[in-house]
């Protein structure tokens, strides 16, 4: 019994909010990682782009709500997400007519791209900003829980409460569906590998006749479907905040970068690393060693590697490890 | 004197703005703005030395800035005795179980063969080293807190003047810079800016929550002042007759005796904060004068010379036999160590230490865009570019809310979308920093005053 009390502690506490945190790192990484590979430079744009989206979703939610549209249960964000969607598109399509394409066209080295980004990056804060203000929204209806603490405990007869958000299990599925589209577009239509084709050896793609402005329009397609869905998710399971959706982008690259920078497999597996590292090493454990020790070893501290403030100091740790040993990240390999 | 007519008039535009703000504004605002500035010049002229000399990418200013505040704080805060008796011990415990830690780890790198088996045992030392650090420092970390911890809770510092903390800044962030250099430098640009900025996010996280240290976000108030304080100016014989003789004609137009003691008294209080400016104001234009003569000379100096080649040809430089590792490694840790004496001046000027006022947005973006603005490479054009930046950045709110009236002003007043803009004044300013940056990048990439090169 003690030992199935340890498991749900650790289920509860650990795994499931790092798999939903996982999940919402990896779309964002595999945005930046998209970006990096086909265009070629490091946006520093990327969490002020989510949260433009994520803006515009939580925009045209409320607009939903005031008609009095809902689906019941689930979240009404879900209906606005293909607005939030297509306005995200118009807007990163429109930045890129009239940003990106001189220096692409120029062929100027990616440290420009990058210092252009930081233009672009201060642009939409302020965009963003402007149109809903720096304060916290929230923007979740419908059920909050599909497990409820006290539930599981009455059910099971167990100690430990487990419980579990509606908006984790979305965050999820949503997760899991929109990759395997991903990469079954990467993968197995001509479109996606020509993409592969362009990021890999892009003087070879242009030779065999494939056209880059289209490869750079559906880039910033797909950029836009994940920047958008990722920054909506993590909305709504914390809230909307533009200065958190700024500080986010930092894990985000240490996600990208850990995975191997140009590489979409490695860029989702980075956020579950980055994710359950920072959970793991800023629990505290006393409880879990009160269930599974017997009462003369019960620790007397917290049992916690380091404190909770650090969260962000772990995944940045991990990052410079990796840079150190493998600069091409833990899944190197091809790119793209 | 021809050849320099664009860096003249860009500077005097720049004076002429400054004084119009005090002639319009006040003197006060005005002051304060270009104290700012010249902070401002200094951390643009450190992270010019890394762009602009070595090409190199540093988004960590913001940890190099913080780190220089921390020296204001160690410098010049007064030692608490408590603290020290009570847990000073253990920390100092600390400090050598990190030194001989760093010295076993060394000797492992230079005695023995590259292999997965030492890689590994250094892994697993250092996380032994932490465990062990960790269980040492707890107790004299908890007793440091508990004492008084409303007003102090932290170890102090060394209790000399401030001023002091400048060149220690400096040496401070030199030594983080050393340490990331070793690091990090060997990554490609892009890798280093996002390695940089992460680790400075790191700088902050430790200075934010290590309260023995620094008091965390507890902040550090009331650290001492290289000028005089503005009450007992007031209080001051000759700082009123000074004030009187200024302001004579002003005060003799006034016939009644009490009216014009009143007002002399008003016009006391205002000039004492604005000497208090000035005295600031003449100590951050020394060290700005002194950075851009030093800065100078070693950009038009043989090795400035050869900063400039590894910068353009790496290779080339590599193959005359420059030694390109070391030469990245100085730069990087003398640019950082100038945006050091940026943080412990800001902190000086302040007069209190906030680390969560940190922002990356602040401290490391907006002064890119000051470097890449004023024109990098050119020690002028980056003073220049924080000069006009960061009078952007303040003025910019007013220059808003003007448009905004004159666009509007057709609406009624309380039209919702009017009062929504208006109230979202303040992040104008990003959207003008943007702006700004993306027209230089596009229209003039090599800033206001762009690099020049003479060959003689």
């Amino acid at each position: 019994m003690d030992i199935l009390n340890a498991l749900i502690l650790l289920l509860n506490y650990i795994f499931i909010p790092a798999l939903t945190y996982g999940s919402q790192l990896a779309l964002g990484a595999i945005f930046v990682t998209l970006i990096y590979g086909i265009l070629r430079f490091a946006n520093f744009a990327t969490g002020d782009m989510m949260s433009f989206g994520t803006m515009v979703t939580i925009l045209f939610t409320w607009y939903f709500q005031s008609l009095g549209i809902s689906l019941g249960v689930l979240p009404t964000a879900l209906i606005a997400i293909p607005f939030g969607i297509l306005f995200m598109i118009i807007y990163m399509l429109s930045i890129d007519k009239f940003v990106f394409k001189y220096y692409r066209v120029n062929k100027s080295p990616p440290v420009q791209f990058a210092m252009v980004s930081i233009g672009v990056m201060f642009v939409t804060q302020a965009v963003v900003r402007i149109i809903i203000g720096p304060s916290d929204q929230r923007f979740f209806d419908g059920e909050k829980f599909i497990i409820k603490a006290r539930e599981f405990k009455e059910m099971t007869g167990l100690n430990e409460g487990l419980a579990l958000k509606s908006t984790q299990v979305i965050t999820v599925l949503v997760t899991i569906v929109l990759v395997s589209l991903l990469f079954w577009f990467l993968n197995k239509t001509k479109t996606g590998k020509s993409m592969k084709a362009y990021s890999d050896n892009e003087d070879l793609a242009l030779l065999s006749g494939i056209d880059p402005k289209k490869i750079v329009m559906i880039t910033w397609i797909i950029a836009g479907i994940l920047a958008t869905i990722g920054g909506a998710l993590y909305g709504l399971d914390k809230s909307f905040k533009p200065f958190t959706y700024f500080n986010n982008m930092l894990p985000i690259f240490a996600a990208a970068i850990v995975g191997g920078i140009g590489n979409p497999f490695g860029a989702f597996l980075g956020g579950y690393v980055i994710a359950f590292s920072e959970i793991f090493l800023t629990y505290a454990y006393k409880k879990f060693f009160m269930y599974i020790l017997p009462e003369s070893m019960e620790p007397e501290s917290l049992v916690q590697l380091l404190s909770t403030d650090y969260k962000f100091a772990v995944s940045f740790s991990i990052l410079v490890i990796v840079l150190l040993y493998r600069p091409s990240g833990i899944f190197k390999g091809k790119v793209l | 004197m021809r050849k320099n007519l664009n860096v003249i008039a860009a500077y005097s535009i720049m004076m002429v703005l400054i004084i119009l703000v005090g002639i319009f504004q006040s003197w006060n605002i005005a002051l304060s703005i270009f104290n700012m500035c010249l902070i401002s010049a200094v951390m643009t002229m450190g992270a010019n030395i890394q762009w602009g000399y070595a090409g190199l990418i540093n988004f960590g200013i913001m940890g190099y800035t913080a780190l220089g505040g921390l020296a204001a704080v160690i410098i010049s805060v007064d030692p608490v005795q408590e603290a020290w008796s009570a847990g000073g011990f253990d920390i100092l415990m600390c400090v050598w179980l990190i030194v001989a830690l760093v010295l076993i780890i060394r000797f492992i790198l230079k005695n023995f063969q590259n292999s997965k088996v030492r890689n590994y045992s250094i892994a697993a030392l250092i996380v032994s080293g932490i465990i062990l650090i960790r269980f040492t420092a707890e107790p004299g970390i908890e007793a440091i807190e508990d004492i008084n911890p409303a007003k102090t809770g932290f170890l102090g510092g060394f209790g000399l003047p401030i001023i002091f903390s400048w060149i220690v800044g400096a040496f401070f962030a030199g030594g983080l810079a050393f340490i990331v250099g070793k690091v990090a430098l060997g990554l490609r640009a892009d890798y280093l800016a996002i390695a940089t900025l992460l680790i400075s996010e790191i700088v902050i996280a430790i200075i934010k929550h290590e309260d023995w240290l620094t008091r965390g976000v507890k902040n550090v108030i009331g650290l001492k002042r290289p000028a005089p304080y503005e009450v007992d100016l007031q209080s001051t014989d000759w700082f009123i007759t000074l004030v009187e003789k200024f302001n004579s004609g002003k005060l003799n137009l006034i016939s009644n005796f009490s009216d014009r003691q009143a007002e002399l008294n008003q016009l006391v209080i205002e000039g004492s904060s604005v000497f208090v400016k000035l005295c600031y104001s003449g100590l951050f234009l020394i060290v700005v004068i002194i950075l851009l003569i030093i800065t100078q000379k070693a950009l038009y100096s043989p090795w400035g010379r050869m900063m400039r080649a590894i910068r353009d040809n790496e290779e080339a430089a590599n193959a005359m036999g420059k030694n390109v590792v070391k030469q990245h490694l100085l730069i990087f840790i003398l640019g950082s160590a100038i945006v050091g004496i940026a943080g412990a001046m800001l902190v000086t000027q302040d007069g209190l230490f906030t680390p969560g006022s940190y922002r990356p947005m602040r401290y490391t973006f907006l002064i890119w865009v000051m470097v890449i603005v004023g024109g990098s490479g050119n020690n002028f054009g980056a003073i220049l570019g924080g000069f006009a930046v960061w009078f952007l950045w303040i003025e910019a709110a007013p220059i808003a809310l003007f448009l905004i009236n004159f666009f509007t002003a057709g609406m009624s007043e309380s039209h919702a979308l009017k009062i929504h803009l208006i109230e979202s004044v303040p992040y104008f300013r990003f959207l003008m920093m943007g702006l700004g940056l993306l027209l230089i990048m596009r229209y003039r990439p090599k800033g206001i005053l762009p690099e020049k090169i003479e060959i003689k």
